[in-house]
């Protein structure tokens, strides 16, 4: 396939899943605001903060508020990572390499753009209830996802796409574990009280975890919810497993280039193994946020290296 | 149910293509007519609606500016089809073959022996100095000798109910997959209609386009691309269906190399050969190193890998020569010439101001003429003499005068027109049609066209840019329609 293809595939299903996963984020936070005791205020700050675009928030919109908050994340054109700019790229991307994708690939992206574009025209953050919006955009992520996996062959386009979706994927999971670092507590006291844990299965509940972490695990506990969405080998979501399965798809395509193992495999390879044998204990006693961070900047690392794998062709050419 | 009718329906001072001068159906619309006026008015303007939201929903749109955050438009597809019968149509495909199979020759003529011009039967300053004139193309001889293998001529239908042909679309003609798209709509629109009709299929374009692709390369199955400037050109819809249709890779020129003097693609598996291009890009941009230095659309080296004869471009560059507005003019003449026959399909009268007898015509008549300059193009140059103050038309003398053979000129020719969808009622508007012609081992020609439609009434700019329209074009199969 085109090294041209294989990068805007890549791309468009990165873009796609950063899409469903700000859905996720504010439902973060809806879900948090309909467990708060009455007498705390909602907080949308952590929210900004953990997207990594906080500096960008304040020099947009200044101070925080509800209502700029989801307008910054979900509509705002000078934010390269709201839901609008994304779905706007996953669709130009969609369109430059329209006949590798399925044409209901192709429409279900393109209805997800003009739903998003609807939304924005229709000013949808200053709704009362906004949340039904972005259920809306992740289950039309969903049924994307659906409509790929039924209609798409299993050739190196899958897999690229497959490795944009994983590693977005556990960036954004790893970043709303990293939500309630940033969420502040009334007082030190509070780690392990109710409100606590209120806290924490909302968490569970925005990245969809909660039924299969209760199944697993049953007892609430912070150290057992960061062991599932970190560590845990089966759930789809847990970073852990988004490294596998990007590992998995990465080898089909070396191994459909004749087996060699590139830096890229190794370096996944190296940060995937380094979960496996990680324990959650040792997580929380060197900190949770600063493990969280170190992860992230890992994982781009692998990311700027995918890109030797879609560009190979000037060593072919040395070869000949 | 509010019925819908045509008893209003105006077909005065036109040729209209449903109904006669007596205001009655031709037998060709009959049964449309019938099924119409069953429908009603709401049920039709729902129909109407569906297809709005269909061409969105496949992404039928085209940019209006040169960056992502631009608008999208469509081209409004009007639900009421323009039924072509066959006895036409055969009338049409024969003059069409003649007309690409006369153009295919002299085009050969001029980058080779140039008989036409030693003949005396084409001025020689008119070519040789012409912009569209490839230096470079000189002395080639592209497989089978064929140039242009992807035709789309437009015609017209006049007040006299004759075709004329307007304009040659030799280069890169565009709209092809709306024939395609507009069809798949109508047929979920009238699912009824095509059996009863006999309207005969377009379906195997992209077949027929990739067979006659292939078959001009060596090599089978040939890795076929489509290389097209990227997703802000207008008819990048087009490029990527066509490729996506005919199952060949959709390449933009980043994605090509070319080492010695051979074409690849730049795969994730290193360098694939690529051996027949169906370009989407004008000459001037194919490749850096011979034509426009600050192309950064095409590939440098294209161009002397296919003088190598390493890969086949198409369609080949110089085609623009034989599209020229002066050229046009001496058309019938060079059929004449090439072929010994009469033209079949005739040119509106033109009036070459180069020639003393039709100066004169054209300098008295001038207020009833449309003059154009043969090196512009885009409506520029033009005067539109019905429309035009008589200083527009003194300046113009002037211009002529001063330099004839810049300039030819027209008679107005109203265009026929079709019953359209406007604002819940139906009247008429102007409409050309442009059919496809294939070019490979023979010609072919497939049953179907892109029909524009001026949708604004009284309008006959029916380009996409200015309110103009489409329809989807019936060709009826021989039932003595």
């Amino acid at each position: 396939m085109l090294s041209r293809v294989a990068d805007s595939i890549y791309w468009m299903n990165r873009y796609i899943e950063r899409v469903e996963n700000y859905a996720r984020f504010m439902d973060v936070n809806f879900n948090l605001s309909l467990e708060l005791p009455p007498d705390v205020s909602e907080q949308w700050k952590p929210l900004v903060v953990t997207t990594g675009d906080w500096e960008l928030y304040k020099s947009l919109h200044g101070k925080i508020d509800k209502n700029k908050a989801i307008y910054f994340l979900g509509f705002d054109e000078n934010n390269p990572n709201s839901i609008y700019n994304c779905i706007l790229n996953a669709r130009e991307n969609a369109r430059a390499i329209r006949p590798e994708i399925t044409k209901e690939v192709w429409e279900q992206i393109n209805y997800l753009f003009y739903l998003v574009k609807e939304g924005k025209e229709k000013k949808s953050w200053q709704r009362k209830y906004p949340r039904t919006f972005f259920i809306e955009i992740k289950k039309g992520c969903q049924l994307l996802y659906g409509i790929f996996a039924a209609t798409i062959s299993r050739t190196d386009a899958y897999h690229f796409g497959q490795i944009g979706q994983m590693i977005e994927r556990a960036d954004k999971t790893s970043r709303v574990l990293d939500v309630k670092y940033h969420i502040l507590l009334p007082a030190p006291e509070a780690v392990g009280s109710p409100l606590d844990l209120v806290q924490w299965s909302a968490l569970l509940k925005s990245v969809s975890a909660y039924d299969m972490y209760r199944k697993k695990n049953g007892k609430l506990t912070s150290q057992g919810i960061a062991d599932f969405l970190i560590l845990d080998k089966e759930f789809p979501r847990s970073m852990l497993r988004c490294l596998i399965n990007a590992e998995q798809s990465l080898k089909k395509i070396s191994g459909s280039n004749g087996g060699n193992s590139n830096n890229s495999e190794k370096q996944l390879g190296m940060l995937r193994s380094q979960l496996e044998f990680a324990d959650v204990n040792n997580i929380f006693t060197s900190g949770l946020h600063e493990y969280l961070e170190n992860f992230q900047g890992k994982l781009n690392d692998v990311s700027a290296i995918i890109f030797d794998t879609i560009y190979s062709f000037d060593d072919v050419i040395d070869k000949k | 149910m509010s019925k819908l009718g045509f008893s209003k329906y105006d077909t005065k001072g036109y040729y209209d293509e449903m109904f006669d001068e007596h205001n009655n159906v031709r037998p060709h619309y009959a049964l449309f007519k019938e099924r119409l006026e069953q429908i009603g008015k709401k049920k039709l303007n729902f129909l109407q609606h569906s297809t709005d939201r269909a061409q969105l929903s496949i992404g039928m749109t085209f940019n209006v500016y040169n960056d992502n955050q631009g608008i999208e438009r469509i081209l409004p597809l009007d639900v009421i089809p323009r039924i072509i019968n066959s006895k036409d149509w055969d009338f049409l495909e024969r003059g069409l073959k003649q007309r690409i199979y006369a153009l295919n020759l002299l085009i050969d003529d001029l980058y080779n022996e140039q008989r036409v011009i030693k003949d005396k039967i084409i001025p020689k300053e008119l070519v040789l100095s012409s912009t569209t004139y490839l230096k470079q193309c000189i002395g080639l001889k592209p497989p089978e000798n064929v140039w242009c293998h992807i035709t789309g001529t437009d015609l017209i239908r006049g007040d006299d109910g004759q075709f004329y042909v307007l304009e040659d679309n030799l280069r890169c003609p565009s709209g092809v997959s709306y024939m395609l798209e507009n069809r798949e709509i109508l047929k979920r629109t009238f699912p009824e209609l095509f059996e009863k009709l006999n309207v005969r299929t377009v379906y195997d374009y992209s077949h027929v386009l990739r067979d006659m692709l292939d078959s001009l390369s060596p090599n089978h199955p040939a890795t076929i691309a489509v290389l097209s400037p990227g997703i802000n050109n207008s008819a990048y819809f087009e490029h990527s269906y066509l490729a996506q249709q005919m199952g060949a890779e959709l390449v933009e020129g980043r994605d090509l190399v070319v080492r010695n003097d051979f074409v690849y693609m730049i795969t994730t598996k290193g360098l694939q050969r690529v051996d027949v291009i169906y370009r989407r890009i004008d000459d001037d941009y194919l490749d850096p190193l011979v034509f426009r230095k600050d192309s950064m659309l095409g590939t440098p080296g294209l161009f002397r890998a296919y003088q190598k004869g390493n890969v086949v471009l198409v369609n080949a560059p110089g085609t623009g020569v034989a599209d020229d507005k002066a050229v046009y003019a001496y058309i019938p003449r060079i059929i004449k010439y090439f072929l010994g026959e009469d033209i079949i399909l005739p040119n509106v009268q033109t009036f070459i101001c180069d020639e003393e007898k039709d100066l004169k015509y054209v300098l008295d008549n001038i207020k009833n003429l449309v003059v154009k300059q043969t090196d512009a193009s885009g409506g520029y140059g033009m005067l539109i003499g019905p429309k035009s103050t008589k200083k527009e038309q003194t300046e113009f003398i002037k211009k002529i005068k001063k330099n004839p053979r810049n300039y030819i000129a027209q008679p107005m020719i109203n265009l026929s027109r079709v019953p359209t969808l406007s604002g819940g009622a139906i009247e008429g508007r102007h409409v050309d049609l442009r059919p496809y012609v294939l070019y490979g081992k023979e010609i072919k020609i497939i049953p179907g066209a892109l029909t524009r439609v001026a949708l604004k009434q009284g309008s006959i700019v029916v380009n996409s840019s200015q309110g103009g329209g489409s329809k989807d074009t019936w060709v009826l199969g021989n039932n003595n329609l």
